[in-house]
């Protein structure tokens, strides 16, 4: 089966292509790049006034399976991943049970191969049931198809225990990735600790929990040579460490939401906990200083931590509310129309963000780029059309996203994985 | 009573003091005059309300408000039903959503929602048609209470313009203190907090207040003292060192009252620890108008349910 794609505009930022060019897709993976190719054979795709860029890869969503299906599952995931672009997604280990082990791995993929629509890579747990405590078989993980690690959602607490797994990732060159908070100093928050939180009477859960988190582990990946990624990086200190501490040469790298790019704490106001996520909103002077770092290249890679709730979760006081919200089917629309559309990052930056950088992080091969012999994963935009945000219309199980009835300028048009459109707006 | 009183009072619901206008929190307290000589007949009842039904919905035990609701609506013939559910949607296996959809089922009109989670009478009135009143949520705020303080505060000294009125004890998770200072600013009094660094935050400056740590230095010249309960707990959190330390620190003493204004009154939301944030002599002394608050308390929820519920049907200006 052979695909041709024509007259789209091609931009490629791994080899600074932005041209409008043909594509033709053979056996899975991109076969030929030309301004004109004719080809009889072939389904054609007319991606004239679109924008065809390498499949955008999400790597932080949380996938519900196995264990909280009734969230989300492979099927539903991937499907909402697809309709929001994505076409390659990592999925989070704080599942139950935790992918501490490569039965889970395996689990993972074997039944993404048979239900789902887009690439599923899993990350699996640094500690064996998100403990804290003691390392997961790493090489027999990563042997498995494990990408990265990480024990989101429960905090590494214990530095001895980071240090050993900064080290032991050496051997595999495999990324650890660290959701950066001080529990202490968090316990109880529900949301960021400011004026607004006192004015509401919600316990705050400060920046410094964050930042305290993000330096030592800066620290640690400096004095072991090894590789750290910040998850979800929300707060203006961890901002400024994570851009010195690259100016020194240490290898950290760090991701940011959609939601703490475009939201604040000031959105809590009518306490609507579909706005309560961990890390919080953050104040305006942090989500500025995100901004900053996303035009300075201190921020590498932009990751929607997509984590659906069931609405009955979520319908309830605001601090026994659970934290997350789910982001792949608004992401691209949201950094399209905040970011791209009013100037403060190049469209070409955009696609940097959103899949070279995150497929050079987790060295996902003959990904993040269109070039011949590389997969035939494709995100296809349309820059101009307009779309209005409704929750009932997700392909994820889940409702729980702030942002229904936003109006977006910029939207997917179509999502191509492995030569097969698997979303066609 | 005035009929015109409610074309002043343009809410829908009652969920806090911030959302108030100044001359709103006037047409509260003036109204209240005219319940509290209600309360003052032979036969303390009107039919104001007469065929208005009022779930008092209390998540959180609190005998006082209650009551205090209770009278208030029966003295305005409205039918009262109380609910207490002790517990949380998470414990109890229902969601707040469902709970209140099962109250609203039985054509009611108003509720009122007394919980230990901030917010919650806010996500109520999202979702809910009736009328929502705040009887208190979480740390945030306390409506009737910070209304009936200022309502005991004009009987006392006249007016609240240019009064200094110092508040003192666990500010951090009061919501008595937050619903005062939102009210007693709107209306030009000076209000001062007091307490330890670790329950007095900063942010509190931003909303008007002016922040002292030091007891002694806040009393001087005070015209209005007011104690908050302080919770044994917060000692767990460290919050502060022990309930000696405590005391030692900001308990009101009869040797630290001579600071205040001479006239000055002693005001406390209740339950007091009488020996903890205040001296047991002071709680029944002549300066105290503790039960003042207590039996001002009825005036002001009639007044609110009045406002409320004997108006007009919804308007848009919620
Ligand atoms: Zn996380």
């Amino acid at each position: 089966m052979k695909l041709l794609i024509k007259n789209g505009r091609v931009i490629d930022p791994a080899s600074k292509t932005d041209e409008t060019l043909d594509i033709l897709i053979e056996n899975g993976q991109i076969a030929a790049i030309d301004s004109r190719i004719d080809i009889k054979d072939a389904e054609i795709v007319d991606a004239s006034r679109l924008v065809v860029a390498p499949g955008f890869i999400d790597m932080h969503v949380h996938l519900r399976e196995p264990g909280q299906e009734y969230k989300e599952d492979i099927a539903s995931g991937s499907l909402a991943a697809a309709r929001g672009g994505f076409t390659s997604i990592c999925c989070m280990p704080n599942t139950r049970p935790p992918n501490d082990n490569s039965g889970i791995t395996e689990y993972l993929l074997t039944e993404a191969k048979k239900r789902a629509v887009v690439n599923i890579f899993p990350i699996a747990a640094i500690t064996r049931g998100l403990a804290g405590e003691e390392l997961t078989d790493m090489a027999d993980l990563s042997q498995a198809g494990a990408v990265a690690f990480s024990d989101d959602g429960q905090p590494l607490s214990n530095s001895l225990v980071m240090r050993r797994a900064l080290e032991y990732s050496l051997l595999l060159d495999k990324l650890i990735i660290d959701h950066c908070e001080d529990k202490n100093l968090s316990a109880g928050g529900a949301m960021h600790e400011g004026e607004i939180s006192i004015r509401l009477g919600l316990p705050g859960i400060p920046a410094a929990a964050e930042e305290i988190m993000i330096a030592r582990d800066l620290i640690l990946a400096e004095s072991t040579r090894s590789r750290i990624h910040i998850a979800h990086i929300s707060t203006k200190g961890g901002i400024e460490l994570v851009r010195l501490a690259k100016k020194k040469g240490i290898n950290i790298t760090a991701e940011v939401t959609p939601h703490h790019l475009i939201l604040s704490d000031e959105y809590l106001v009518n306490y609507d906990p579909n706005f309560k996520v961990n890390p919080p909103l953050r104040s305006q002077e942090h989500r500025q200083a995100l901004i900053e770092g996303l035009k300075d290249g201190t921020i590498d890679t932009i990751a929607t931590d997509h984590a659906p709730h069931a609405p009955e979760e979520k319908e309830v006081e605001f601090d026994q509310a659970p934290f997350g919200l789910i982001g792949l089917e608004t992401a691209v629309s949201l950094m399209l129309d905040r970011f791209v559309h009013k100037n403060i990052i190049s469209l070409e930056k955009l696609i940097h963000l959103m899949s070279f950088q995150p497929a050079q992080l987790l060295k996902l091969k003959n990904k993040g780029r269109i070039a011949i012999g590389a997969d035939a994963d494709l995100t296809i935009l349309n820059l101009r059309k307009e779309v209005v945000v409704d929750v009932n219309k997700f392909a994820s199980k889940s409702r729980n996203c702030p942002f229904h009835g936003w109006k977006l300028r910029g939207s997917v048009a179509m999502t191509i994985v492995g030569g097969k459109i698997v979303y066609r707006a | 009573m005035n009929p015109e009183t409610s074309l002043e009072f343009r809410h829908y619901h009652l969920l806090g003091i911030e959302d108030l206008e100044a001359s709103e929190i006037m047409t509260i307290l003036d109204t209240a005059e005219s319940m509290a000589e209600i309360s003052r007949r032979d036969i303390k009842k009107v039919p104001t309300l007469r065929g208005k039904t009022v779930v008092n919905l209390f998540f959180e035990p609190s005998t006082r408000t209650r009551s205090s609701f209770e009278l208030a609506a029966k003295r305005l013939s409205a039918d009262i039903v109380n609910f207490s559910l002790p517990t949380s949607s998470v414990v109890k296996g229902e969601t707040l959503k469902d709970t209140v959809r099962n109250l609203e089922a039985m054509a009611i009109d108003a509720l009122v929602v007394r919980h230990a989670s901030s917010g919650v009478p806010h996500f109520i009135a999202s979702f809910c048609q009736s009328h929502v009143i705040n009887a208190g949520d979480g740390t945030h705020e306390h409506p009737t209470q910070a209304l009936l303080d200022a309502y005991t505060i004009r009987q006392y000294k006249k007016r609240i313009k240019g009064l200094k009125v110092v508040i003192v004890g666990d500010i951090l998770h009061s919501r008595v203190a937050r619903s005062n200072l939102f009210l007693l600013r709107k209306l030009g009094a000076e209000v001062v907090l007091c307490g330890p660094p670790t329950l007095l935050p900063p942010e509190f400056s931003k909303m008007g207040a002016k922040i002292e740590y030091n007891l002694e230095k806040a009393l001087i010249g005070a015209d209005v003292i007011m104690m908050l309960r302080i919770q044994r707990e917060r000692q767990k959190a460290n919050f502060f060192p022990s309930i000696r330390e405590y005391r030692h620190l900001y308990c009101l003493t009869p040797e630290r009252l001579k600071l205040a204004k001479k006239e000055a009154i002693i005001m406390h939301p209740g339950p007091i620890n009488r020996g903890i944030e205040i001296d047991s002599s002071l709680a029944d002394s002549v300066q105290s108008v503790i039960l003042k608050q207590v039996e001002n308390g009825v005036a002001i929820r009639m007044a609110v349910l009045y406002l409320l519920l004997g108006g007009k049907e919804r308007e848009t200006a919620d």
